[in-house]
């Protein structure tokens, strides 16, 4: 029951968020520079007067603000972000073309970059102060010191440019595949713009998983299982790991909104047809209505993955209840 | 079959380099037989909990064994490899600690964490729960089915520590290793706990190690007597021997330290003058949770507190963890708002007072903190921490330096540590400083807070001793608050008892002793370690 | 203050990155001077590979641009916007998390629900719309930076000024009639930096690392030369001309580098020690 009403009081909040960030678009789309309508327009070349008198009253840009407000919350909690004059289509059509590319990449790149990254904290906070704790400690510092786009520049220049490898760009070939031909081609691809995106999350949670892992091998619940005669591997698993996961699922769901900003970076160096794409695309042609969709819908993910991050760790977690 | 268990033979551990000494235990010999109960005493650094870990084989490589043996059952635990050793802890000999709070797994259930020590080491346990709950029901948990599928955040210490006792004992080890396992716990709840051990060692013929500092518990459990410092045993004996003819000085001044019912006239209370201190009706509730769901659960801390100080008199208040009195002590400072009651100190009626209004009238009452390590600000000189409060309320810089030095000097420090940092100063030294600030502006009450509970015993008496010189050369007025009895009755004139924020009883701390009314009281009363041994006699 | 020297130079590592951080910083300061041309001059032919012409030691761009003038005059962009970013951050962060923390209720409420919605927006995704809509140029990048990155800032403050401010010196500190203001300031912001120290150096890499992926996109202010514009530049043809991309690279992650490697020195020669007494 009382987890019930966490996760309940947790959905609340989040449509409560929902709202909020709907409203925060709103305010920014009204202060892009120059007539709302334009901006609407998308610069599409229209700046014939009916065109936009239309535009106006369609949007119902003339009316007080409030209203306007009230009809753009209606219009996004209905998934109508509007439409793109530049493209032709609805912003949601537009967005929904291109999110299964960018979940693709940015899923593989999670799951890479937590089983990496969780290993490799766990092995340098087993061999605490010796070269191995060390050596992973250097590459990590280095690796979160290069730029992300820098990274994926590197790897295409090596892969894909000297060693010839790899693909460097898109999503896959051109000429079409069938069964695991289609497979495989599709994974080559993904190789290594999902690699750019892990790498510079392996190196925080190798981190995080050390710097947690360190913490909780040190209390006092460690070493009665240690006096309990228990065999190393499992005081790892079932003591020190399960009590170190909690910040990192905390951290994971927090992070997920940046995993998503990265792919901005990614998809433009590897030409991946994703929404970062689409963003930056629409952002150069003014076409803000797109632009502040893919926002919109960026931050609801985000909100969604905390929540499961949330949910997640009140399994793991008895105590939730309690903490607030 | 042998009775002797362990036997420990010019045993010396290393430290690393750069501490204070080079061993952690040097030559150290001592035995444990079956059926036995051996109390290791000793202040904190004595090197009786790198014993203890040492024969379960947990010690880190820093501290290497230098030199001499250690064995159980004969064998010496040198020559065995860490699969044997692993094999022996949990099984053959089993370790409590300290800390309950933090000694179980928080997030797998209590029942699980015992089944463990079957599952691993035992490699055909049929009905393991039933086991389980077997030994839950043995160390006296309240509804054994329900605990074995709770979780520990939801039990209180003492049921914690019955649960580490349960895993301790579920292989029926010959050896059982108990490292200051009542320290952490109330009063109450330790006199249950050593009441546990003492009829769980009886029933299973165990051979118990107990390590402890309290000499009162000494008296209370032990067969045989083992006493260390600084590494090194200093007397060694059957417990009746040395507690009740102890030979080395050391020995002698913990014994000496033991704070126990002190005979002691009565401090100077000016009679017919108007009472330092007034509380009436004192009230202080906290609120927590409550969400969309349900309301908040009120927490009453206070409940309705009356009390009365006369000058020169000094008024303890006893209670356990939870009974308010810290919480008391805060409110009649104003260091936490009550929700109710009039405080009136020196006749100032200072309950209703705002944060300036407060101000003129706050060097009538001072406090002394528990923890030494936590009451001065670790980033100024001690010097500034004493300036600190005279200079605001107005004195010049050289006359607060000047008095600050005095006051140094008053608690028996040097005036060199006035340009010192509180880290460079031990506990005792620290709770001195704090003293010395509490006296800087000259207060008509002093309030102290549990101001030896973090202390070592020996260091405790010097602290308590250097209280009472300081009540009489200045005629303060004190409200001593602590969880100790015994502490209690060695500065304290009265002694108010609570419990979960009501005063249940008050009076004349002879007559609080020789005959408590509450039931309470009694049970407080009976729980004091070393009550019915000749420690008791002074 | 000496002290706190002594400590830092316990490791060599640290020495090394102040040394190498004074140097980048000296660089910067005197660019205009030691680059040998303007970044934007188009001074030779373009596509010069780098080691070949010593009037051109790291090569030119696309239009002819010298790359070392870019990376030098680069470096006092990004010192001076990792630094006025830490700044602010750590300002507003500090100002907002201290009240909060210290002062709890309501206020502390505000401040979690907002830091809360702030942290839930995907950070770049946000400077880059902020950047679009107040049109690019150093100070919307600044002020975007900024916006994102408070939040943590202040969450790590406020915890530490709720955890500080029920200590028993701070308590102490009441008892003798001190003020709130002498309080947060005098006893508990000096023990409350410590954290904030090794965050510090952490903003300045995050702010720089930002600004980099902004320009990148080409976002960046178009007067401004910086690594990251190079870098972009660079994208298109990187598997003919390497060189363009990589070297700005090369100073950006070095940089940075540098300064993370500073500031864990500073973080843990900042740290007070553990005053636990006896040996146990």
């Amino acid at each position: 029951m009382e987890r019930f009403e966490y996760i309940a009081k947790r959905c609340v909040k989040a449509v409560f968020l929902i709202v909020l960030i709907a409203l925060l678009n709103f305010l920014l789309i009204r202060m892009a520079p120059g007539d709302p309508a334009f901006v609407i327009a998308g610069e599409s070349g229209s700046v014939d007067p009916l065109f936009m008198a239309q535009l106006r009253a369609e949007f119902k840009l003339d009316q007080p603000l409030w209203v306007q407000l009230w009809t753009y919350l209606k219009d996004v909690l209905q998934f109508d972000l509007g439409y793109s004059y530049r493209n032709k289509a609805e912003v949601i059509d537009l967005i929904v073309a291109r999110l299964p590319a960018t979940l693709l990449l940015t899923g593989t790149g999670f799951l890479l970059a937590i089983v990496g990254g969780v290993l490799l904290g766990a092995v340098a906070a087993r061999t605490v102060g010796r070269w191995q704790d060390s050596t992973i400690g250097l590459i990590c510092m280095t690796i979160y010191a290069m730029p992300l786009y820098w990274v994926g520049l590197a790897l295409v220049l090596i892969f894909a440019g000297w060693l010839e490898w790899l693909p460097a760009f898109g999503i896959g070939s051109v000429q079409p595949l069938e069964g695991w031909d289609f497979v495989w081609d599709r994974i080559t691809y993904l190789t290594l713009p999902a690699l750019t995106l892990a790498l510079h999350y392996i190196a925080v949670y190798a981190r995080l998983t050390r710097s947690s892992m360190l913490e909780v091998q040190n209390q006092d619940f460690v070493k009665l299982a240690r006096a309990k005669g228990l065999p190393p591997l499992r005081i790892t698993t079932a003591h020190v790991l399960r009590n170190s996961l909690l910040p990192i699922v905390t951290f994971a769901g927090i992070q997920a909104g940046n995993l998503i900003g990265g792919s901005i970076l990614v998809e433009t160096v590897f030409a991946w047809p994703g929404i970062g794409r689409l963003a930056l695309d629409s952002l150069l042609v003014r076409d803000y209505n797109t632009l502040l969709g893919v926002f919109f819908l960026c931050s609801v993910m985000t909100i969604v993955f905390n929540l499961i991050a949330d949910v997640v760790y009140s399994i793991i977690d008895p105590r939730i209840d309690i903490q607030k | 079959m042998s009775q002797t268990l362990i036997e420990i033979k010019n045993l010396s551990i290393a430290l690393p380099k750069g501490l204070d000494r080079e061993f952690a235990v040097r030559d150290v010999s001592l035995t444990v037989d079956r059926n036995e109960i051996v109390c290791v005493v000793g202040e904190s650094g004595s090197g009786k909990s790198v014993t203890a870990q040492m024969l379960m084989g947990l010690l880190p490589p820093t501290l290497p064994l230098v030199n001499g043996t250690a064995s159980f059952k004969g064998v010496n635990l040198a020559t065995l490899t860490e699969t044997e050793r692993r094999a022996l802890r949990g099984d053959r000999m089993s370790l409590i600690f300290q800390e309950p709070l933090s000694a179980l797994n928080p997030v797998m259930t209590v029942g699980e964490q015992i089944a463990e020590v079957f599952r691993y080491h035992r490699d055909e346990t049929p009905d393991v729960r039933k086991k389980v709950v077997e030994l839950l029901a043995a160390v006296r948990l309240p509804n054994p089915e329900a605990a074995y599928d709770s979780y520990p955040f939801r039990m209180s210490g003492g049921q914690r520590q019955r649960v580490v006792i349960a895993i301790a004992l579920a292989l029926q080890p010959d050896l059982l290793i108990a490292d200051e396992p009542t320290t952490a716990l109330d009063v109450t709840t330790q006199a249950q706990i050593l009441e546990l051990i003492r009829t769980l060692q009886r029933e299973r013929q165990m051979g118990v190690m107990f390590i402890t500092h309290d000499f009162g518990v000494v008296a209370d459990i032990a067969d045989k007597v083992v006493v260390m410092r600084h590494g090194e045993i200093v007397e060694r004996g059957a417990a009746s021997e040395v507690l009740g003819n102890p030979q080395h000085e050391y020995t002698r001044a913990l014994i000496a330290a033991v704070p126990r019912r002190r005979e002691h006239s009565l401090s100077e209370v000016a009679r017919g003058e108007p009472p330092v201190l007034r509380v009436r009706g004192m009230r202080k509730v906290y609120r927590t949770g409550g969400g969309l769901f349900k309301r908040a659960t009120e927490v009453v801390a206070v409940n309705d507190m009356d009390l009365d100080l006369q000058p020169g008199e000094t008024l303890g208040i006893v209670g356990e963890s939870g009974s308010g009195k810290s919480t008391a002590g805060r409110c009649i400072m104003r260091l936490i708002e009550p929700d109710a009651g009039r405080i009136e100190i020196a006749g100032q009626d200072t309950s209703g007072l705002g944060v300036h209004a407060m101000k003129p009238h706050r060097h009538l009452v001072q406090m002394v903190f528990q923890d030494p390590y936590a009451s001065l600000n670790p980033r100024r000189q001690v010097g500034e921490i004493l300036c600190s409060g005279m200079i605001n309320h107005g004195m010049a810089q050289a006359d607060a330096e000047r008095r600050a030095r005095e006051l140094l000097e008053l608690v028996g420090l040097t005036t060199s540590a006035f340009n010192r940092y509180p880290h460079e100063f031990s506990g005792g030294q620290r709770q001195r400083i704090g003293i010395a600030r509490a006296l800087a502006l000259k207060p008509r009450l002093l309030i102290a807070d549990e101001p030896v509970s973090a202390l070592d015993v020996s260091i405790q008496a010097q602290i308590l001793t250097l209280l009472r010189e300081l009540r009489e050369q200045f005629g303060l007025s004190m409200v001593f608050i602590t969880h100790d009895l015994r502490v209690a009755s060695q500065i304290c004139d009265r002694i108010a008892v609570m419990q979960r924020g009501v005063v249940v009883e008050q009076g004349a701390t002879e007559d609080i002793f020789d005959s408590p009314q509450h039931p309470y009281t009694q049970t407080l009363i009976s729980a004091m370690p070393g009550r019915l041994s000749p420690l008791a006699v002074t | 203050m000496k002290k706190l020297w002594q400590r830092y130079c316990e490791r060599k590592t640290s020495v090394v990155g102040l040394v190498l951080l004074v140097l980048i910083t000296v660089i910067a300061f005197i660019a205009p001077w030691i680059a040998p041309h303007q970044p934007w001059d188009i001074v030779g032919t373009p596509f010069l590979p780098p080691f070949e012409d010593s009037a051109h030691l790291l090569g030119t761009d696309t239009l002819g641009r010298d790359i070392l003038s870019g990376i030098v005059h680069g470096t006092r962009i990004s010192l001076t916007i990792g630094l006025m970013c830490m700044v602010a951050t750590v300002i507003l962060g500090l100002a907002l998390g201290a009240v909060a923390g210290y002062y709890g209720k309501w206020i502390d409420d505000v401040l979690m629900r907002s830091t809360e919605f702030f942290q839930v927006l995907p950070n770049f995704v946000f400077v880059v719309v902020l950047v679009a809509i107040f049109r690019p140029s150093i100070g919307s990048i600044f002020l975007a930076i900024v916006i994102v990155s408070w939040p943590p800032v202040a969450r790590l403050v406020r915890s530490e000024f709720l955890s500080l401010r029920s200590r028993e010196f701070v308590e102490a500190a009441v008892a003798v009639g001190h003020t709130n203001r002498w309080i947060i300031f005098k006893e508990i912001l000096p023990n409350a930096l410590s954290p904030i120290v090794a965050m510090s150096s952490l903003m300045v890499a995050s702010s720089i690392l930002l600004e980099s992926a902004v320009s990148f996109l080409g976002l960046g202010d178009p007067n401004l030369m910086t690594w990251g514009y190079m870098i972009g530049t660079g994208r298109t043809v990187i598997r003919g001309a390497w060189w363009m991309s990589v070297l700005p690279g090369v100073a950006l992650v070095s940089t940075i580098l540098i300064i993370n490697v500073v500031g864990e020195g500073l973080g843990r020669a900042w740290n007070p020690r553990l005053s636990n007494g006896a040996a146990r």
